[in-house]
């Protein structure tokens, strides 16, 4: 007992230097900038992503463009109802404006990344595949071919 | 003489990075973007369009309705069934004459045999996309256990292993050929 500071019990116990706290905050900080990226948009659909085991990870996510089907969130409802709708961006779009949201897309990135560009379709499981097959119809005459169908690993509950 | 600089007071710094910290967590999402990656065919030109004959044993019609029931080549299936139906389509292990020939093809200096069988995939527009996607799912499997097994055979590896030319060889030797078909306007909505 008294081998271990019994000597020291006296004495008053020191402050803990709260220097380093920033440190370790600012690395957590640096850790959360890394590894996750700006939400853009906001959703407006909602998009639950079926099962699949075979699912790759997308290789170059900022060559990516979001097209996302599924049924207006709550807010929407009274005035889009619950059929599910395409949203491009921030807004509800038609089929019809697919081309020039690809189009935009093109032209934002380089020269070089254009034919790597994916469109990583995020479609609800419940989506029925008549809008579906509409946009991939589009997007084939966009000749914007790569497309994912974006999905999640079993197991994981988002 | 010079005067001693007061010290400044460091103690904030750590409510400043918090602050940093919180926004950057409400204002960005983990990156969890993954899917089964796809090439959807091109438009086909009028010229192109009577070349693509194929021959009828290399193709198998996957087909789902509207009620979300599968037919893999004129008969009903469970899911359950259609992976390993597949790969014995794929495969073709016996040179059985009702499924796809192969074709010997030169890859980096070695001769593989290269089954030529072409998945198709139907649906229709009521078909839900769970299902689609799980049958896509089965499909892709189906494809990437073949590409685990001539692995093993080739290199005694599995296929996640390989190194990234060795990956580029077996993804010709044993290709991914599922092609999405045309929807067909049966069935509303």
């Amino acid at each position: 007992m008294s081998k271990f500071g019994g000597s020291r019990n006296n004495k008053s116990v020191p402050g803990i230097s709260s220097g380093s706290l920033s440190d370790i905050v600012f690395m957590l900080l640096f850790f959360f900038m890394v590894t996750t990226q700006m939400r853009e948009t906001e959703n407006k659909v909602i998009v639950k992503l079926p099962v699949a085991s075979e699912a790759a990870k997308l290789e170059r996510k900022d060559l990516s463009a979001n097209i996302n089907i599924g049924s207006p969130t709550r807010q929407y409802q009274a005035m889009y109802g619950t059929d599910a709708r395409i949203q491009l961006n921030d807004s509800f779009k038609t089929i019809d404006d697919i081309r020039d949201f690809i189009a935009s897309e093109r032209d934002a990135m380089s020269e070089a990344d254009r034919s790597l560009m994916t469109v990583n379709l995020r479609v609800d499981e419940d989506v029925r595949m008549g809008i579906v097959s509409d946009v991939k119809q589009e997007l084939r005459r966009c000749s914007a071919l790569k497309i994912m169908y974006a999905s999640r690993k079993p197991g994981g509950d988002k | 003489m010079a005067k001693k600089t007061p010290e400044i007071n460091s103690s904030s710094t750590a409510d400043i990075a918090f602050l940093l910290l919180c926004y950057f967590l409400m204002t960005t999402t983990m990156g969890d973007q993954s899917g089964l990656q796809r090439r959807l065919p091109p438009i086909p030109d009028a010229k192109q369009a009577q070349d693509q004959k194929v021959n009828r044993r290399n193709i198998v019609i996957v087909r789902i309705n509207s009620a979300d029931k599968l037919f893999a080549g004129n008969e009903a299936m469970d899911i359950a069934y259609l992976k390993d139906k597949m790969k014995e389509f794929l495969a073709n292990p016996n040179n059985d004459p009702n499924l796809p020939e192969k074709e010997e093809k030169e890859i980096e200096g070695k001769t593989y045999m290269v089954s030529k069988g072409v998945i198709s995939l139907q649906n229709d527009r009521g078909t839900s996309y769970q299902a689609y996607l799980a049958v896509q799912n089965e499909l892709v499997k189906a494809v990437n256990e073949l590409r685990d097994e001539f692995s093993m055979r080739e290199y005694g590896m599995k296929f996640a292993r390989l190194s990234e030319a060795q990956q580029d060889i077996v993804k010709k030797a044993v290709p991914q050929n599922i092609s999405e078909a045309e929807p067909k306007d049966t069935g509303k909505k």
